[in-house]
């Protein structure tokens, strides 16, 4: 069965890379120069790295995680250093998750700060709306027509949009990317938490601790061939595995619908020991699917959103929260700073990215108390103006 | 005044009828959706228990209630592609205007059906008064319908509607021997069916038939086309109006929930027979049509196909049910009109070739 998964993976991805059309790539070369294991999502040199990043530790100020950093490769920006208020562009994928909802506030947050400060003049912003097509036209229109000092990028796919980065960087003006990345090292500074993998170790471990061997776990994964998601399962599926858990996966699209029926039709096929989530959206509904079946609680991974952390709460169940650092949606700008202050940047801007546990849990929902259920406990914003009511009243 | 003819209102016996009917796409679905259930309960006998069977038909209800909604536009020759955009508005209606706020229940599902009025009324209106293909309303209304709830969201949840609002959905009338709990989405639903039959015993029903027939037909005949349209319309969004209520319970809010439901629903009509183009199908069969197309689902879910092949089965599977029944009303068509008719008929007057021919190649 894990054969066909993969097998029917592999042809969808190649039927979406038909389908696209404008894609260069070609997935089949992938992994024939790494490790003997690895797969399109799978590389175990990245998964080795990231698992030692988990304990590493990080520059920089510990009550300010946006800003620390892994030790490594400098871009010395003192070209850049130019005194006035500068204009931002910034080409974001997306807000079509309250994740990048909560991340955009704060970014908003932030700039106002920086206003203030006479870093920055104005950031012009355009939202691509998970489309690659339309991020490549908002870049081109920055590059050509924005009257940009500085680019701010969040990809919304990591192939698709290298060209368009390329261009960008070829204007010779500071070039930050952040969340999701892309197939070059132009970039001034690319900037996101350890990673993937490292939510999928940190997920995948807890449940092997708390569950027996030849227990059955359910994965609710919102879409297939997003990096961020493929390299949360690739890494937990590995250690699932090597443990004798049985891990079934499903596709949900984010729709709890969808999540509970899937997990209500699990139930009643037998026993369900763990649910894995690789992302907490709509994690509530994968809860209340045990609940109407009258079954005891899973083992289950959320995230740091606030609805998996009140729920998990109120219920007593055995989970944990891993985080995707939405505090990164400060960085960039902070970045900007740095840059046309001169000061030199990581060229790879690695952040902390630790899970809540049920230790921390209550701590973390004492401190965003009042936040809506879509808002994620680790935003880091609680130092800037309009905190709380800027990311109450969304 | 030309002699009066009076046809008898059934021809055979009940037994023979009902053969009839079975063989007819139209009954077939209740055939399939037998079968299907009984593939799903050899393949993992959990499923035969009563507890999870019930529990099955409730969730499977939101979507059955939007086929018989979208059954009524299909009849009547015209398609409703907004409704998975309505649902989606209305979740999120639901989640901002009623919130944790008991009282505001009420006053908030009379909000629900206004707008859902509203929709139908503008959908119907501009198909009928201002001639636009309801394809392309249907889908403008969508369009619309879609970029608010993300102007309003910004694409993601906000927050559950009160747990008593959600109870409709996702609550039940507990204790019951057996089952252990009815849920009060079935519940709506077969009030709900029980009403499609009465209303397509109606004259409003009998019209709409008509209509999705031969238009003109029924134009000169003294219909009010527009208004039987309007009305199919929304019924269609009322329809979609309670799946929402069924589903922001039974779920929660998200602006994805009722995603594909257009496409579900239309699947579901398909499936149950009733013909595309209008004129053609019986509205229960619309809804037995969603409970086949969901069996169909579970038993994949059941057989462990792959998440990534599941699409695929759906589409093939559905190209397939659709292309049979298609034939089958072919096939079914032509015996009973010789059959039954015939012999009650003089023989008819030898007649322009032409006639004849169109009559052969349309059959």
């Amino acid at each position: 069965m894990r054969r066909t998964m993969r097998a029917g993976a592999l042809a969808s991805a190649a039927a979406l890379v038909v389908l696209a059309g404008c894609s260069t790539d070609d997935i089949s070369d992938s992994g024939d120069d790494g490790g003997s294991q690895d797969t399109e999502w799978f590389v175990q040199a990245d998964f080795d790295r990231q698992n030692e990043q988990r304990d590493a530790t990080f520059q920089g100020d510990e009550s300010e995680p946006w800003l620390q950093y892994l030790e490594g490769d400098m871009t010395d920006t003192s070209e850049y250093a130019s005194e006035g208020p500068k204009k931002v562009c910034f080409a974001n994928a997306s807000i079509s998750n309250p994740w990048r909802q909560t991340g955009w506030i704060t970014m908003k947050q932030q700039l106002e700060v920086l206003q203030e400060q006479g870093v920055i003049s104005e950031m012009e912003t355009r939202d691509a709306q998970d489309s690659d097509d339309t991020q490549i036209a908002d870049i081109d229109y920055f590059i050509n027509e924005g009257n940009c000092d500085a680019f701010v990028i969040s990809p919304n796919s990591t192939a698709a949009m290298t060209p368009a980065v390329e261009r960008a960087c070829e204007t010779g003006k500071p070039v930050v990317i952040f969340d999701r990345g892309v197939e070059t090292d132009c970039p001034t500074t690319f900037i996101h938490p350890i990673g993937g993998y490292a939510w999928g170790i940190d997920t995948a471990n807890f449940l092997v601790d708390n569950l027996e061997e030849g227990d059955r776990v359910i994965a609710l994964r919102i879409l297939p061939g997003v990096d961020v998601l493929e390299t949360r399962w690739a890494a937990a599926e590995k250690i699932f595995e090597e443990n004798g858990i049985e891990a079934e996966d499903h596709f949900t699209d984010a729709d709890p619908t969808k999540i509970k029926q899937i997990v209500t039709d699990a139930i009643n096929q037998g026993q369900v020991d763990g649910i894995w989530m690789d992302a907490g959206d709509g994690a509530v509904a994968a809860i209340e699917a045990f609940e109407d079946a009258g079954v005891d609680y899973p083992v289950m991974t959320g995230e740091d959103e606030m609805s998996f952390l009140r729920k998990w709460e109120e219920t007593g169940l055995t989970g944990i929260a891993p985080v995707y650092s939405n505090f990164q949606w400060r960085t960039p700008l902070l970045a900007v700073q740095k840059i046309f202050a001169g000061e030199e940047v990581p060229t790879e801007w690695v952040l902390p990215q630790s899970p809540i546990t049920e230790d921390d849990r209550d701590e973390y929902l004492a401190a965003n108390e009042g936040m809506p259920d879509g808002h994620y406990a680790k935003f880091g914003g609680e130092d800037l103006p309009g905190f709380p009511q800027a990311w109450q009243d969304r | 005044m030309s002699t009066q003819i009076t046809l008898p209102r059934y021809e055979g016996s009940f037994g023979r009828r009902l053969a009839l009917a079975l063989r007819t796409p139209g009954g077939a679905v209740f055939v399939l959706a037998a079968v299907l259930l009984v593939a799903i309960v050899v393949s993992n006998p959990n499923f035969a228990d009563p507890g999870s069977l019930i529990r099955f038909a409730g969730r499977t209800a939101p979507i059955a209630i939007a086929a018989m909604g979208q059954y009524y536009v299909i009849v009547s020759g015209e398609f409703d592609l907004s409704m998975a955009a309505v649902i989606a508005a209305q979740v999120v209606l639901a989640g901002n205007f009623i919130g944790q706020d008991e009282a505001r229940i009420l006053p908030g599902l009379v909000v629900m059906f206004a707008v859902g009025t509203l929709i139908g009324l503008i959908n119907g209106l501009a198909t009928t008064i201002l001639k636009v293909p309801s394809f392309i309303v249907t889908l403008g209304m969508m369009l619309a319908l879609t970029g608010l709830v993300r102007y309003v969201t910004g694409g993601a949840a906000t927050g559950n509607p009160s747990d008593a609002f959600r109870n409709i959905g996702r609550g039940g009338v507990e204790g019951v021997p057996v089952v252990g709990i009815i849920p009060y989405s079935l519940l709506i639903l077969l009030v709900l069916a029980a009403l499609a039959v009465w209303l397509m015993r109606r004259p409003f029903g009998r019209s709409i038939v008509a209509v999705g027939d031969n238009a003109e037909a029924a134009r000169y005949a003294g219909t009010a086309v527009w208004w039987l349209k309007t009305r199919a319309f929304i019924l269609s969004s009322l329809s979609a109006t309670v799946a929402g209520i069924l589903l922001v319970g039974y779920a929660g809010v998200h602006p994805s929930v009722g995603s594909g439901y257009e496409f579900a629903a239309i699947t579901a009509v398909v499936i149950g027979g009733v013909v595309l183009g209008g004129g053609r199908g019986w509205v229960l069969s619309a809804a037995a049509g969603a409970f086949a197309l969901e069996l169909l689902f579970l038993l994949l879910t059941s057989l462990g196909v792959a998440s990534t092949w599941r699409s695929t089965v759906q589409g093939v599977i559905i190209i397939v049910a659709v292309a049979l029944a298609g034939r089958t009303w072919r096939a079914t068509r032509r015996p009973r009109r010789r059959g039954g008719v015939a012999p009650s008929t003089p023989p008819p007057p030898p007649s322009p070739p032409r006639a004849q021919r169109q009559e052969t190649s349309d059959a």
